[in-house]
């Protein structure tokens, strides 16, 4: 038998083998040896450690960048140890009050029915806030599903909103049932064409879609300022990055009265959740998109052509992200600027895989990143404490749950049996 | 899967080659036509050799008759498209295309500063200043994925180089110890970086991420709780430019080069170290054995994992001498994300220098004059928007990669973690 055949043979092998092991994961059956609390805390200990042990870790640093705690530490142990619980207690606190409002006085509005709309109004602005990372963190989610890495968030989100806010400035007397979901489609076509770019490259070439994605954003990030500064520029905005406002009839209407900023996008992301979810575990495609890109040998086996799913991965993951961008712009801002995405393409990764790469638990953990956010603005102002602690509490859990092994040597925790491989992992940049 | 690639014999000419030479004849018709549109004879481009401020190495300013040569530049451009496409320039094409690319630059500004003045000199320090973090980071990057680690912490580990190395300096009032700071800083976090991607063996992306997530967070979380109240913890000393006797006498050469920081002659120094070190010495082959095949190396007895941490921290003390660049180096200060995504760069001018320090720093150069002509050419208010000037490096490095010009091959291992058996 010549080398070339032994070779062949030996990759049939493989493929075989591996096509099993990715049958019997798949058909793996529950055990039922323990209990459903010991189940549920099996499931859900790694991210909720790791959440907890990056919220401690930024107390940690909020703890030992406090000048009070200094001054506390110079007057004795006892004041300086009061000084940390407090310093740490006022600026947690605030920003659970920043992201979920008051306890006593919702109960107080609720009782007298005075200022409800003002109670309110901090967790309505959390929704708003969860909205993008959903969106986006879907966008991450279903990329990894298909084993891409879509770096590329932040250039897809900028190219989605500004399509969206040319639609939605460009076309006057449109009726909203037209104007609305066409700017929403546009926005996400653009997405997707800024997906696609990378999706096809690497199907074709083979060229790793981390390093053009990230080409991609710096590319996005001049265009649009070119756009936002010539053609699309707000009359009167003396060269800033501005566009014109978008009409009122492309405008995501709110679910409430005013002072509650909450739109239907909000709602609508939940329903992409819902879809996505049944699209990648209840539809032969999404089944598919799975298989293409957890195991190639096994695919091509099975007669798939691994590159039309991995452009099909990377398309819809940019569309997501374009329509995330396109959210914030009918929906937040109402312009497009270059403020439009504070780094949710990059926080996504995160968010995604703490939702262990599913489209539901994406909600929650884009609650999660949503409140955070929203608390540490009100931190901010309270506290005077940067609300860029968050960003840091993020690494960190980002960190914690990428190496679940730092978690179980802390918490002293037994290994899982089975443990999920890691998402993806990068072997070269590729290229011919 | 190895696809095998078509053989051509000497005499024909590949569908690569034809695409190349039909790419350059639309370059030179794009020079005869669009550039040379509406110019008289008598039209007049100055360039002036000598960059602002200096009085030593000066030579008079060079006159440039628009018209003529932007015929010239143009029709040398077609001819060389045309006989690459009838023959091909076979192994010769990729230097002929670093060629065409500079007589197109060279065209494109004599057209942007036709009737006005372009400080030459000033472009090309500029550009070269410029390209001192790019090269830098291009070279952690290089440290790394010889090695078999692939780095996109890179902008994060000058970010907080550029952070300390601001507060250090400023505190002190000792730039070297500024320095030492920041170099340390990106020097810890490349420590992280390899120990959760060489330890814990998580994904080298997510573990990049985690670094830039964080340093993004951790430096502005300081710039907006310190910096921005005490503005005597912001407020370092500078390195001086530098002019090495002699050599900065030179006409046009001297001021550009041998006039400057530290941080461009560390440049200097760093690129023949690393091409020396990494293809010359028993240490830079162990150093590439492990980042091609860890296997093999560690069969070797090369300890694998201690190679890799060593290469990853080098490369952070790299990232953080980058990051020193702009705070203590280029304005005496720290803002907040001021690396603006240098160290990707970087990166991009690493793929595109093929994993090789030399041409690594020539792809730095030109990213970097990229940068510095986009901002020159704002100034003289040409009709092409700078923000498109800008974009060509990314543009390119998506080019490369997808092996349309040149080609670019990696180290194998780059990005796999090593299981010992």
């Amino acid at each position: 038998m010549s080398a070339l055949e032994k070779d062949s043979e030996q990759k049939k092998n493989e493929a075989k083998q591996a096509g099993e092991i990715f049958l019997q994961e798949l058909s793996r059956k529950p055990s039922n040896d323990s209990s459903f609390f010991s189940k549920l805390w099996s499931a859900i200990q790694i991210p909720f450690l790791a959440i907890f042990s990056g919220l401690f870790l930024g107390a940690l640093i909020i703890v030992f960048t406090s000048p009070d705690v200094y001054e506390a530490f110079s007057k004795g142990l006892g004041t300086g140890l009061k000084a940390v619980f407090s310093v740490v207690g006022n600026a947690y606190g605030a920003l659970f009050a920043g992201a979920f409002g008051s306890p006593s006085k919702i109960m107080e509005a609720l009782r007298t029915g005075e200022k409800i709309d003002r109670v309110f109004k901090p967790i309505s602005q959390s929704l708003v806030e969860t909205t993008p990372y959903l969106l986006s963190g879907l966008a991450l989610a279903l990329g990894f599903r298909a084993v891409v890495f879509n770096v590329g968030g932040e250039g897809q989100i900028y190219v989605g909103g500004t399509a969206a806010a040319f639609v939605g400035f460009a076309f006057a007397d449109l009726p909203r049932a037209i104007h609305l979901p066409l700017s929403v489609l546009v926005g996400i076509i653009a997405g997707g064409i800024w997906g696609f770019i990378p999706g096809w490259l690497k199907a074709k070439t083979g060229s790793h879609e981390v390093i053009n994605t990230i080409m991609l954003n710096y590319i996005a990030l001049r265009l649009v300022e070119f756009l936002l500064t010539g053609p699309m520029t707000k009359a009167g905005s003396g060269g800033m990055p501005i566009s014109n406002s978008v009409q009122e009839s492309a405008k995501i209407p709110l679910i409430f009265k005013k002072p509650l900023t909450l739109h239907w996008g909000f709602l609508f992301a939940l329903l992409m959740a819902v879809l996505i979810w049944f699209f990648l575990f209840k539809t032969k495609w999404g089944f598919n998109l799975q298989m293409a890109g957890a195991n190639k040998h096994a695919a091509k086996y099975a007669g798939l052509n691994i590159g039309i799913w991995t452009v099909l991965g990377m398309t819809i993951s940019g569309a997501l992200n374009g329509l995330c961008g396109a959210n914030q712009v009918l929906g937040v801002t109402y312009t497009m600027g270059l403020g439009v995405s504070a780094g949710y393409g990059f926080d996504s990764i995160a968010l995604a895989l703490l939702a262990n790469n599913n489209p539901l638990g994406c909600i929650l953990s884009a609650l999660l990143f949503g409140l955070l956010r929203t608390g540490s603005r009100n931190m901010m102002s309270n506290t005077g404490i940067p609300l860029d602690i968050v960003s840091i509490v993020q690494a960190f859990i980002l960190m914690f749950i990428a190496a679940p092994a730092i978690i179980r040597t802390v918490y002293h925790l037994r290994a899982k049996k089975t443990q999920a491989p890691a998402a993806v992992n990068v072997s070269g940049w590729g290229g011919k | 899967m190895i696809k095998a690639k078509p053989v051509y014999l000497k005499h024909e000419v590949s569908p690569r080659d034809r695409i190349m030479g039909f790419v350059f004849l639309l370059l030179g018709l794009f020079v005869l036509l669009v550039f040379n549109r509406h110019f008289s004879a008598d039209t007049v481009t100055t360039f002036a050799m000598t960059p602002g401020g200096i009085t030593r190495g000066m030579m008079s300013d060079w006159l440039i008759q628009t018209n003529r040569t932007l015929w010239i530049c143009g029709i040398l451009l077609f001819l060389i498209g045309a006989y690459q496409f009838v023959f091909g320039f076979g192994r010769r094409s990729n230097l002929i295309l670093i060629l065409v690319s500079l007589i197109f630059v060279f065209a494109f500004t004599v057209y942007v500063a036709a009737n006005k003045m372009l400080n030459l000199a000033g472009l090309l320090a500029s550009a070269l200043s410029m390209a001192v973090p790019i090269i830098l980071g291009g070279f952690c990057g290089i440290l790394c994925e010889r090695a078999g680690v692939v780095n996109i912490a890179i902008e994060g580990m000058m970010l907080m180089g550029a952070m300390l190395g601001s507060v250090v300096g400023s505190t002190t009032k000792n730039i070297w110890l500024g320095l030492a700071a920041a170099m340390l800083g990106g020097g810890i976090l490349a420590l992280v970086h390899a120990w959760l991607s060489i330890k814990y063996k998580i994904n080298q992306i997510v573990s990049g991420t985690v670094i830039n997530i964080f340093s993004t967070g951790m430096t502005s979380y300081i710039s907006s709780m310190y910096l921005q109240n005490f503005p005597n913890l912001n407020k370092t000393p500078r390195f001086p430019s530098v002019a090495i006797p002699g050599l900065a006498d030179i006409p046009f050469i001297g001021p550009i080069i041998f006039d400057n920081s530290l941080f461009v002659y560390g440049m200097f120094l760093l690129l023949i170290l690393l091409q020396f070190g990494l293809f010359k010495t028993r240490w830079g082959l162990r150093l590439r054995a492990v980042g091609e095949h860890p296997k093999a190396a560690d069969t070797l007895g090369i300890n694998v994992f201690k190679t890799r941490y060593m290469a990853v921290i080098l490369g952070g003390l790299l990232a953080g001498f980058a990051g020193a660049y702009f705070s203590l180096g280029s304005v005496g200060r720290f803002d907040e994300g001021m690396t603006s995504g240098k160290g990707f760069i970087g990166l991009a001018a690493m793929i595109f220098g093929n994993w090789i320090p030399f041409r690594t720093m020539l792809a730095g150069i030109l990213f970097g004059f990229a940068d510095s002509l986009s901002s020159s050419v704002s100034i003289l208010g040409s009709s092409i928007p700078g923000q498109f000037i800008n974009m060509l490096p990314y543009l390119v490095t998506i080019v490369v990669l997808a092996g349309v010009v040149g080609s670019s091959s990696g180290p194998a291992a780059s990005g796999t973690p090593y299981e010992k058996e």
